[in-house]
């Protein structure tokens, strides 16, 4: 028999703030964190609006214990956001840790404790070797590669490499609250958050781990990302645009998603062991499917294999359709994506579609890339929980029947929720949440 | 190991590696003991602390994919791994089964980033510097990005592009991810795609690695860390596992891919069977940034995992006397640290037994391929498990008195074999295990 698995604790981190309740309190306001972009000047690319996470608000060096502050300095921003994220889903969950409330020892133990990070391709930072290559000039004003050799290179620090990692977010967080089973790091963009989530639910269901911090966070608010987004056509033009008319998902206007730094980490556990810890399931992981769209450009997404993957989703959790009660969709304001969305709800959901309410979060927090998935999941549990809706920020003109226009926070009569992602590169995936019984 | 779960099988290996870009010429070669290590070509790193590597050379992708133009302008770690992906597919016979479903067939792989474009991106950096001659504008530098970066080679550097690009050759709709725990990565990726097949989300996993880290960034980086070995003047011998006077890894690239199925599956279509994997243990250090745990603690529980999840008790000769796995692959670097602790961690999982487990790292002779070392390593295991012999680990003349088990110094030796144990370990803490079994 399979281990029934819940989630029992949530850490989104994004513009709308660390842990849970700041950003569900944002989304029930109806207040979204997108800004003017302040942390370097997009000036030359067409998106100058964004969701920081205000450095006034999170401090990573507060937050680690006194021994690890040192390792703050080979932190690069992602790494910062998932080690803010651990902290956050941990307290919520109820847990110590030698990295919470460390006098107390463990809850978990180490062994049984794994973590699953999705993780995206890191920027190093252009100051940081801008400062290393003007100290290996050739003649022609560009980095001379035998001065580099010689002594070039002696101005990056020893660990440099160790910033930028992908591996190194799960890197810190097992290190911080040691967790010793099983850990990975998953890199397939905008669907990395919830492929970790399903990678923690098979650690689990096999027995490698009764729990696991799972989910992902990025920044991509640096140039060279930045710039990468722009190639890929990702990004919307904001100028002419207020900002809360910038990312417009699902309408005719939408020309392109903004980017938020942030996701999150949520605690996965094992039901049997989360008992017998008396814990709180905040939800339960009823289904999920992953599938792939095999488009010819790797960027668009494919609404039959989204509608495959929900289904599939649907079939492991031992659901039908009607069941569904909300969905968070990816809903990035990415014209072909939004489209290839439509079609797979369109096509499982039939005639309901159009009432099925829809919670957008990158309104709210830009697209937070490898860490989107995670908060998408964190609203949604605490929509099973509160058996309520988050206010929708949309200004477009919805091109589509379904619930995307702006709408006030509600209640709602919630038992299962879908939460769908699709990644540049192709992967798309489907998750039902149901709430915890 | 539940009974219900599904067997795991091997039906298809392809790898595109430093010593040749076909299985069964690099096969030969690792079994003479050849290495082919030499000074590095792709820029110029005469005065780096490390001059050499272990580089792919002569290497067409174009020759291996069914039409080129569907893949545009892919990066070199998603080239290397369509071959390789080629090799294995084409050996399976799936190219000749009809009727999949590819809704059935999903991707695993533990692929590294591509390449940043160093030459263009220091131009770039440099280009857009305020009148301090160091502070770099961010607004010019995007327009110095949109003037000399190459906007499709920048977006093709995404760790899950290899993977996107082999469910495009093949048609491939399942369940598809990228994992990326550095050197652990594609022994990772293996052994989750098992998991995958064994819940029963899809029938056929193509999975493995691909990686190279061959580019400015990548030595300057390893340099810093003082993890390569500097043996200059000697680059065939720099790469000596388990060796006294070992400096450091040597730097490879390539890919090796595998295609793995449920055993029906492949008995199903009747498809020929390399082998099977038994069992998958993982772990994380959680200890260090840059060291791992002085115990082996790691190291060990994910070989201990691995061991149970195959049914297999470390502390229990078979019948005839024999361990219950007759073959380790070291993870095996060259650098001081791991080739100390992995020996510890063999003895304290093995115990005595460890003394008669030949363990060799195939990395004296094809250096690190980082993220895909473990899947071309596995390939070797499986040969390995075919032909009865087990390639040596190179230039080992001075042993290491601290490092006493049987590392099959030099020379290849015959010897009956049914069950491989191959190991990775990863900076930043992934530690992984497979249990290869003959098919």
């Amino acid at each position: 028999m399979t281990r029934r698995v819940i989630i029992s604790g949530v850490g989104p981190i994004s513009t709308l703030g660390v842990g849970i309740d700041d950003t569900w309190n944002a989304m029930r306001e109806g207040r979204s964190g997108l800004k003017p972009i302040t942390c370097f000047d997009p000036g030359a690319f067409p998106c100058h609006v964004g969701g920081e996470v205000d450095p006034e608000i999170f401090k990573v060096r507060t937050i680690v214990p006194k021994s690890y502050r040192k390792a703050v300095k080979v932190m690069c921003r992602d790494v910062e956001l998932a080690v803010g994220a651990a902290v956050a889903a941990i307290h919520d969950a109820g847990l110590k840790t030698p990295g919470v409330d460390n006098e107390d020892g463990h809850v978990i133990s180490p062994d049984r404790m794994g973590c699953q990070i999705g993780s995206g391709l890191i920027a190093a930072d252009v100051q940081e070797l801008t400062n290393a290559f003007v100290t290996s000039l050739g003649d022609d004003d560009e980095v001379d590669l035998e001065r580099w050799g010689v002594t070039g290179m002696e101005n990056l620090t020893p660990l440099w490499l160790l910033k930028y990692l992908p591996n190194m977010l799960a890197c810190h967080v097992t290190i911080v609250h040691d967790c010793q089973g099983p850990s990975n790091t998953i890199t397939c963009s905008e669907s990395s958050s919830a492929l970790s989530l399903g990678e923690s639910m098979r650690v689990i269901e096999r027995g490698a781990a009764d729990a696991c911090l799972t989910g992902g966070a990025e920044s991509k608010l640096n140039p060279l990302s930045y710039y990468r987004q722009t190639c890929a056509g990702r990004l919307a033009d904001s100028s002419g645009l207020e900002v809360h008319d910038v990312v417009r998902p699902f309408s005719v206007e939408a020309c392109g998603t903004a980017l938020g730094e942030g996701g999150g980490l949520l605690l996965l556990e094992a039901k049997d062991s989360c008992d017998a810890r008396g814990g709180r399931a905040r939800a339960e992981l009823l289904g999920y499917a992953a599938t792939q769209s095999c488009n010819h450009d790797g960027m668009s997404a494919n609404g039959e294999d989204i509608a495959a993957a929900i289904n599939n989703a649907l079939r492991s959790a031992g659901l039908d359709h009607d069941s569904i009660d909300a969905i968070v969709p990816f809903g990035c304001g990415i014209p072909s994506i939004d489209a290839a969305e439509v079609e797979a709800i369109e096509s499982v959901f039939g005639e309901r579609a159009s009432s099925i309410p829809m919670v957008l979060t990158i309104p709210y927090t830009g697209n937070c890339n490898a860490g989107n998935g995670a908060i998408q999941l964190s609203i949604a549990c605490r929509c099973l929980e509160t058996q309520s809706l988050p206010a929708r920020l949309n200004t477009g003109t919805a091109h589509c029947t379904l619930q995307v226009g702006p709408a006030d926070a509600a209640d709602a009569d919630l038992s299962h929720i879908l939460v769908l992602s699709a990644s540049q590169g192709g992967q798309n995936t489907a998750i039902i949440l149901g709430g915890a019984s | 190991m539940t009974t219900s779960q599904p067997r795991v099988v091997v039906t298809g290996i392809g790898w595109v590696t430093p010593m040749g870009h076909d299985i069964e010429t690099v096969w030969q070669r690792l079994l003479n003991g050849e290495t082919d290590i030499t000074p590095i070509e792709r820029f110029d790193a005469r005065t780096f602390p490390t001059t050499f590597a272990s580089q792919v050379r002569d290497y067409d992708w174009k020759q291996f994919v069914k039409d080129p133009a569907l893949h545009g302008q892919p990066g070199i770690h998603t080239q290397f791994a369509l071959g390789a992906a080629q090799q294995a597919w084409s050996m399976s016979g799936l190219d000749q089964s009809p009727n999949f479903d590819p809704h059935r067939i999903g991707i695993y792989l533990g692929a590294g980033e591509g390449v940043l474009d160093f030459q263009s991106y220091q131009k770039t950096s440099l280009a857009s510097r305020e009148d301090d001659g160091r502070t770099v504008n961010t607004v010019d530098w995007g327009k110095a990005a949109e003037q000399f970066l190459d906007g499709i080679g920048e977006v093709e550097q995404e760790p899950n592009m290899p993977a996107s690009h082999i469910s495009r050759e093949f048609g491939i709709r399942g369940p598809v991810y990228n994992c990326l725990t550095a050197c652990a990565a594609s022994t990772q990726a293996i052994g989750e795609a098992t998991s995958i097949l064994r819940r029963g989300d899809a029938d056929v996993m193509v999975s493995g690695g691909t990686h190279t880290m061959l580019h400015v960034l990548g030595v300057t980086g390893f340099n810093r860390l003082t993890a390569m070995s500097t043996r200059n003047d000697d680059p065939n011998t720099a790469s000596r596992p388990f060796s006294r006077n070992r400096d450091g890894f040597v730097m490879g690239e390539g890919s090796g891919i595998i295609i793995m199925e449920t055993l029906e599956h492949a008995q199903a279509r009747g498809a020929t069977i390399l082998a099977e994997i038994t069992g998958y243990g993982s772990s994380a250090d959680a200890y260090r940034i840059t060291d791992i745990h002085p115990e082996g603690r790691g190291p060990a529980a994910a070989m201990l995992e691995a061991l149970a999840d195959a049914g297999l008790d470390p502390t229990q000769p078979r019948d005839d006397g024999t361990p219950p796995v007759q073959y380790i692959s070291a993870h095996g670097t060259s650098t001081n640290e791991n080739d100390h602790i992995e020996t510890l961690s063999s003895k304290k999982v093995f115990g005595d037994m460890a003394y008669d487990i030949p363990m060799t790292s195939i990395k004296s002779m094809m250096g690190h391929l980082i993220c895909a070392a473990g899947a071309v390593e596995f390939i070797t295991c499986l040969l390995m498990l075919r032909d009865q012999v087990i390639p040596p680990t190179i230039n080992l003349h001075e042993p290491d008195p601290e490092l006493d088990l049987d590392y099959v110094p030099n020379v290849k030796r015959e010897t009956p074999l049914d069950t491989c144990l191959s190991n990775s370990f990863g900076f930043g803490g992934q530690n992984n295990t497979l249990i290869i079994t003959r098919g």
